[in-house]
């Protein structure tokens, strides 16, 4: 069983969790993520590492209420437990070495994104963050990101916040302005992602993205997982989850990652009030 | 006076047409009389033919000899001396390759049922015995495991009766390996595994779950930080692979690995469970071994109308068991052989909706012995079906090895050994399983952890 050491509600639908797990916190590196299971009829979901403190033994992770399960983990308070919680699973992300980075983040895939911002400030690179959300409500880690960017943009899709239009918008007034990246890297919906690889293909700038496809153990059994990249079949959670944007066939993974969405819908009918029929 | 029958008694099962609509054991064991009939025909021959069969050696006609006395506990304490899973094992070793083979009464007529009469004993002992086991003689040295499956759970089981202070590492939140995600319920009921790891649990035992060895500790923190003196790799084969074909990433095409977990270890076949399966109208399930058997019957469990077996040589070269073919074609399963995939085929949203099949033919043998199959040209039909299951054979995964240095690797992935010991090129380094064989059975999967448990007794005790 796993302690949550720390619950914040960052908007209504993100949740931040500080779950004691001593040995995962002990390797973890950003870009990696963990496998929970909130109870013993759970399933396995995995989530990305959105932070880490060795010391104390904990590991942060940020959710998106979207489903029965994140439903389920969200319903946990402070000190209550998780049944499962393994990891750090997947590659770390590459960080070192670079002059000029820009990280991409839209909606709860800032939470991933900002590790690595953090981590690629801390290796030196100067980085620029573009964040993008649907509109102010829903704004996370704005504070956090602010701390370890050098330059950061904010983007909403309705114009509440920050500036009015899409992460891509930012992105290609930044390039067009003459800021030269050595690497983009982008995190977010699938669809994001897609359009962010488009633009940076048109300038030639490599792209790595994180990919959170379906999975069940993470460990390379099960293949659920599996993308292709560069024609080749891949699993996300060995041989990724970073991946070169430029390669992913964006259109499969978008399909794969619909394949429950009824079921999704009618878990969620079951357990949210709102919809619950009279 | 030995019962002279020709034939085994007969194992009571629920009827095909009731129990391809359920999870519940197919097979329902014998009775206390049907036991003591069955070892009535064991001629306890002097020189034991059956135990030279058996992969980690269960003095057969000693524990049956007791089941004719109806000294059922005498009987299972001969059975646990050699084997740490007896329950296991009465239910899916391959007897009729192994010990049965070697019956003297299959010489004329059938041969004795031993793993029907495994299983009686140890259902009967977990049914009946409240004892406690002993705790054996603790003599301080620390041994880890890595995988909780039949190869680490066997080599440990022998080690903590030596006395060893053994933790296994297993990387899913549940022990048991194959034996809780691969084997569907209905061969092997979960609760029969988790007792049978409890029995290694009080005798001292220590499972971690969710713990990634190569992730959260790599071998060599094991040894150097963690005070392990001698390490045994039993990670089995869990890779899956596909066939390269186009549309093998389309939304209904699993792994016979992703489709089993789903259904065996997450539950997916309850109401109440959180994971989610495709809930098919035909299935196509890819391969002819046991792992495409018990695929192709949970589909059928799960509601499936149709669900074909694709296996591109004949009946005759199946790797099956006898006994799953049989009870896969009781079951309505659809045996499509000398039939090969070449294309799965999607409709508007990415999803199956047919599979592109060429028949084939049998040529000339092949490396492996077997007549290897050929295209028939001009053949090519398509087989209507919404789900797809590759079961073609999966590969170790390669963990492990990335994160050892110097431990010695085949082209194939495997763990190379030094025979029977399961010694690798690193010392204090055993494995053994399919994580040095390929994917293969249980038993022998045992026998390895069994092996490695002795030669890591010797190991330490000479250092």
């Amino acid at each position: 069983m796993y302690k949550i050491l720390r619950k914040k509600e960052l908007n209504p639908t993100v949740t931040l969790m500080e779950i004691e797990a001593p040995f995962v916190a002990k390797k973890a590196l950003a870009g990696q993520f963990i496998i929970l299971r909130v109870d013993d009829e759970g399933e396995r979901i995995p989530l990305t590492v959105a932070g880490y403190d060795r010391e104390k033994g904990s590991v942060t992770i940020i959710f998106q209420i979207v489903g029965s399960t994140t439903e389920k983990l969200n319903a946990k308070k402070e000190g209550e437990y998780i049944s499962d919680f393994v990891g750090p699973l997947g590659k770390a992300s590459e960080t070192k070495g670079f002059k000029k980075v820009a990280v991409i983040g839209g909606g709860v895939g800032c939470a991933i994104a900002y590790p690595t911002a953090k981590q690629l400030h801390e290796d030196g690179a100067e980085v620029h963050s573009i964040v993008g959300f649907r509109n102010h409500d829903l704004v996370i880690l704005e504070d956090e990101f602010k701390k370890c960017s050098d330059k950061f943009v904010m983007m909403t899709d309705d114009g509440s916040y920050g500036e009015k239009g899409l992460v891509t918008d930012a992105l290609k007034k930044l390039i067009e302005s003459g800021e030269k990246y050595d690497e983009v890297i982008a995190i977010g919906p699938l669809i994001m992602m897609k359009f962010v690889c488009k633009l940076t293909e048109q300038y030639g700038i490599k792209t790595i993205v994180s990919m959170n496809p379906i999975m069940i153990d993470g460990t390379g059994m099960c293949g659920g997982c599996r993308l292709t990249v560069g024609g080749e079949t891949k699993f996300a959670c060995v041989d990724g989850p970073d991946f070169d944007g430029h390669k992913i066939d964006f259109d499969e993974a978008i399909a794969r990652s619909g394949v429950y969405r009824n079921f999704e819908r009618q878990a969620h009918e079951k357990t949210c009030n709102l919809l619950k029929g009279e | 006076m030995a019962n002279m029958s020709l034939t085994k008694n007969k194992m009571p099962v629920q009827e095909p047409d009731i129990r391809n609509k359920n999870f519940g054991e197919v097979a329902l064991g014998y009775t206390k009389e049907q036991a003591v009939d069955e070892a009535n025909r064991c001629l306890n021959c002097k020189n034991k033919p059956c135990v030279s069969g058996c992969p980690v050696s269960i003095d057969i006609p000693g524990f049956i000899a007791k089941i004719r006395e109806e000294d059922f506990e005498g009987a299972y304490e001969i059975i646990s001396k050699s084997s740490s899973l007896p329950a296991v094992c009465g239910r899916v070793c391959p007897q009729e390759t192994q010990c049965e083979a070697k019956c003297v009464r299959g010489i004329k007529g059938e041969p004795v049922a031993i793993g029907r009469l495994e299983r009686f004993v140890a259902d009967y002992h977990m049914a009946n015995f409240k004892g406690e086991p002993v705790q054996p003689q603790k003599n301080g040295h620390k041994v880890a495991v890595i995988g909780a499956g039949p190869s680490g759970l066997t080599c440990a089981g022998d080690l903590a009766k030596a006395g060893y202070d053994v933790t296994i590492f297993e990387a899913l939140h549940e022990a048991g390996g194959v034996l809780v995600y691969g084997i569907p319920e209905f061969r092997l009921p979960k609760d029969i595994v988790k007792k049978e790891i409890d029995g290694l649990k009080k005798i001292g035992v220590k499972v971690l779950t969710n713990m990634v060895v190569g992730k959260v500790f790599s071998i060599d923190e094991l040894m150097e930080k963690e005070g392990f003196e001698a390490v045994y790799i039993g990670t089995g084969a869990g890779l899956p692979r596909f066939m390269g074909i186009p549309g093998e990433n389309l939304n209904g095409v699993y792994s016979a690995n992703e489709y089993l977990t789903r259904t065996n270890l997450m539950k997916a076949y309850k109401e109440n469970s959180d994971t989610p399966i495709k809930h098919s109208k035909s299935v196509a399930v890819v391969g002819g071994g046991n792992v495409a058997m018990d695929a192709a019957r949970c589909a059928k469990r799960l509601g499936a109308e149709k669900v074909y077996i694709v296996y591109r040589r004949s009946m005759e070269e199946m790797p099956a068991r006898n006994e799953e073919i049989e009870h896969a074609v009781e079951e309505d399963i659809i045996f499509n052989v000398l039939c090969n995939p070449t294309e799965i085929i999607s409709d508007e949203n990415g999803s199956v909706c047919g599979m592109k099949c060429i028949k084939m033919e049998l040529g000339e043998p092949d490396e492996s012995g077997r007549r290897s199959p050929v295209p028939i040209k001009g053949s090519e039909f398509i087989l209507d079906v919404d789900t797809v299951i590759m079961s073609i054979g999966t590969s170790p995964n390669p963990l492990i090895r990335n994160t050892t240095e110097g431990l010695e690797i085949n082209r194939r992935g495997c763990i190379v050994t030094d025979g029977e010991s399961g010694k690798t090129s690193r010392e204090g380094v055993y494995a053994g399983g399919d994580a040095v064989t390929g994917a293969a059975t249980v038993i022998l999967a045992m026998g390895a952890g069994k092996d490695a448990a002795k030669a890591i007794d010797e190991f330490i005790l000479s250092k």
